[in-house]
């Protein structure tokens, strides 16, 4: 069965059964963000720490499938310990990889999913590759981006209490 | 007589699928059935020969078309044991339109600031989240039937909990659990505390023979898509003198008698709950399922799916073990199709999916039951559901299935 292994990498299983990050930071001081996926009924908290420009801690927890906790783990840590722009930039071209196939799929309005869609160099985003195989599975992105989501929230929350 | 499962299924264009690679395993049917030739070309031979309004030219198509769309009506009441279908179908666009027009109608007219309505712990939200919007405009106090460890309804505290009560809505088979809820007792009870009974049948009416006379509820919500019939269609029953007695629900063409531009006179029911131009083809579709279901006869249909409900259970619990736990009720006269598992700690997203490359059709999710959900301690499940076109290989797939998912996320 290629696809599903395309879907379930070893990576993937790995972190969904040994998550990375997992829990929840004490909030406050850390900023605390709840997703739904209403589909499903799952549901994710992103607690962060962000301090002088860097997401200085982030822990996940919720319920979720293989796909929602293991890009949560992935996510957390791909982002711990890196610059606010070098987070937003991996939050866009993950989100930009998932939306590329979306629109190939023709799961969008292709025009303007493609217009959006910036070319994803996979090679600088290291083991969140793995999550490639999930856009041949259209209803399973949202499990993907769930955690994703919640962090941009979070970081545009964050934001804006500062500004 | 029993049903003849090889001879349904070739009646099912849909079951020549094939996806994955394998032959297509439908086990959804509680979310919505497949549909035979029959009711297909019965729509289609509307459209090809007959196609006009309803209820309105004098032309020979149009009549024909309101005779097609008043005859599926018939057709509809008939099936449910309606004492005077003409007068007590309304036809909607599902079961959900069909409560909340019980809900926005005789909800708005027949209840008050803190009256009693008495829910379920094991409703789809079609027949809570209306019942919760009334409440935020009109101040009810909803109360709850609790769910038993088994699936079951506890009506131990039923006396009590009707004190002050002028509505019950309750499902007559869940979607989740595939309990078949005992509704005479409840809703007996219910009169004589002086509430209405609002039945949702829309897991009850595709599966069993339901007879609204001998269910003693005044109203039943159900779709025709779960029934072999098209989306778009379902059809509220009502005793008619309730009917007869509540506002209209939507306005528009159809539904009046006369209009001026300071008011309106309604139609008689059911027209005056139709506005605008109904879903004709569909009700064709409905009035041909209905036909379909009572040649092969409900209590056939019943009798099949029980006997594949407990071959499902005893093989689950056989091959699977303690790794698959099944909720609901066990085998019984109480236990419809529906059934909804947990295997390991494997997500019903995951399930589904490594399902799907079996060619097995399940649902994961909540189910429109996320209270229910709760009172199970789980965030969801995967549900395989049966209809009268499943046999026991179907299940013997699925059960492949589960076990692939157990060696994959083991």
């Amino acid at each position: 069965m290629p696809d599903l292994e395309d879907l379930y990498r070893e990576i993937i299983l790995d972190h969904y059964r040994s998550p990375r990050h997992r829990g929840e930071l004490e909030s406050p001081p850390a900023h605390r963000v709840e997703g739904f996926n209403p589909l499903c009924g799952d549901e994710v908290v992103v607690t962060m720490v962000v301090d002088g420009g860097t997401l200085q801690d982030i822990k996940f927890a919720g319920t979720g499938c293989s796909i929602s906790q293991s890009s949560a783990s992935l996510m957390s840590s791909a982002v711990k310990g890196k610059s606010l722009d070098d987070v937003r930039q991996l939050i866009r071209t993950f989100k930009s990889m998932m939306s590329i196939h979306e629109a190939a799929l023709g799961e969008s309005g292709p025009d303007e999913a493609l217009e959006e869609a910036a070319p994803v160099d996979v090679r600088t985003i290291g083991e969140l590759a793995a999550l490639q195989g999930v856009v041949k599975f259209p209803v399973r992105i949202k499990c993907a981006t769930l955690s994703w989501n919640a962090l941009a929230q979070g970081l545009d929350e964050l934001a804006t209490a500062a500004s | 007589m029993a049903l003849d499962v090889e001879t349904i299924r070739k009646d099912f264009p849909l079951l020549a699928r094939v996806v994955n690679g394998r032959p297509i395993v439908y086990l959804d049917s509680a979310a919505t059935s497949l549909q035979p030739r029959p009711v297909l070309a019965a729509m289609e031979q509307y459209y090809e020969t007959t196609h006009a309004n309803v209820h309105r030219g004098v032309y020979a198509t149009a009549e024909e078309a309101t005779q097609r769309y008043e005859s599926a009506r018939v057709a509809a009441g008939r099936f449910v044991g309606a004492p005077d279908p003409a007068r007590e179908i309304v036809f909607t666009k599902n079961a959900t339109e069909a409560i909340n027009l019980v809900a926005n109608s005789w909800g708005r007219a027949n209840l008050r600031r803190g009256d009693v309505v008495l829910l379920t712990q094991m409703e789809h939200h079609a027949n809570l989240v209306p019942w919760l919007m009334l409440s935020e405009q009109l101040g009810l106090e909803l109360r709850y039937l609790e769910v038993d460890g088994q699936g079951r309804l506890d009506v131990s505290a039923l006396d009590r909990k009707l004190d002050g009560a002028r509505l019950v809505a309750v499902s007559a088979m869940s979607n989740v659990l595939g309990t078949i809820n005992d509704l005479r007792p409840i809703a007996d009870a219910a009169h004589a505390a002086g509430a209405v009974v609002l039945a949702d049948g829309a897991q009850a009416v595709p599966h069993l023979p339901v007879d609204v006379r001998a269910l003693g509820v005044d109203f039943l919500a159900y779709s025709a898509h779960k029934m072999l019939g098209p989306t778009g269609i379902g059809a509220l029953w009502g005793r008619a003198d309730l009917l007869d007695a509540m506002p209209p629900f939507l306005g528009g063409g159809g539904m009046i008698l006369d209009v001026r531009l300071d008011r309106f006179l309604p139609a008689e029911s059911p027209q005056r709950f139709e506005a605008g131009t109904p879903p004709i083809a569909e009700a064709v579709g409905l009035g041909a399922a209905v036909r379909y279901l009572e040649a092969v006869g409900m209590e056939a249909v019943r009798a099949h799916e029980r006997s594949l409900t407990d071959y499902a259970l005893g093989a689950i619990a056989d091959r699977l073990g303690d790794d698959c736990t099944v909720f609901g009720p066990p085998a019984g006269d109480d236990r419809g199709g529906v059934l909804s598992l947990a295997f390991r700690d494997v997500h019903p997203h995951d399930l589904a999916q490594v399902l799907d490359q079996y060619g097995v059709c399940v649902r994961p999710g909540h189910h429109c039951a996320k209270p229910l959900m709760r009172v199970l301690g789980v965030s969801a499940t995967a549900r395989a559901s049966v209809g009268l076109y499943n046999d026991e290989r179907d299940i013997d797939v699925l059960i492949e299935g589960l076990a692939e998912a157990g060696r994959l996320f083991g």
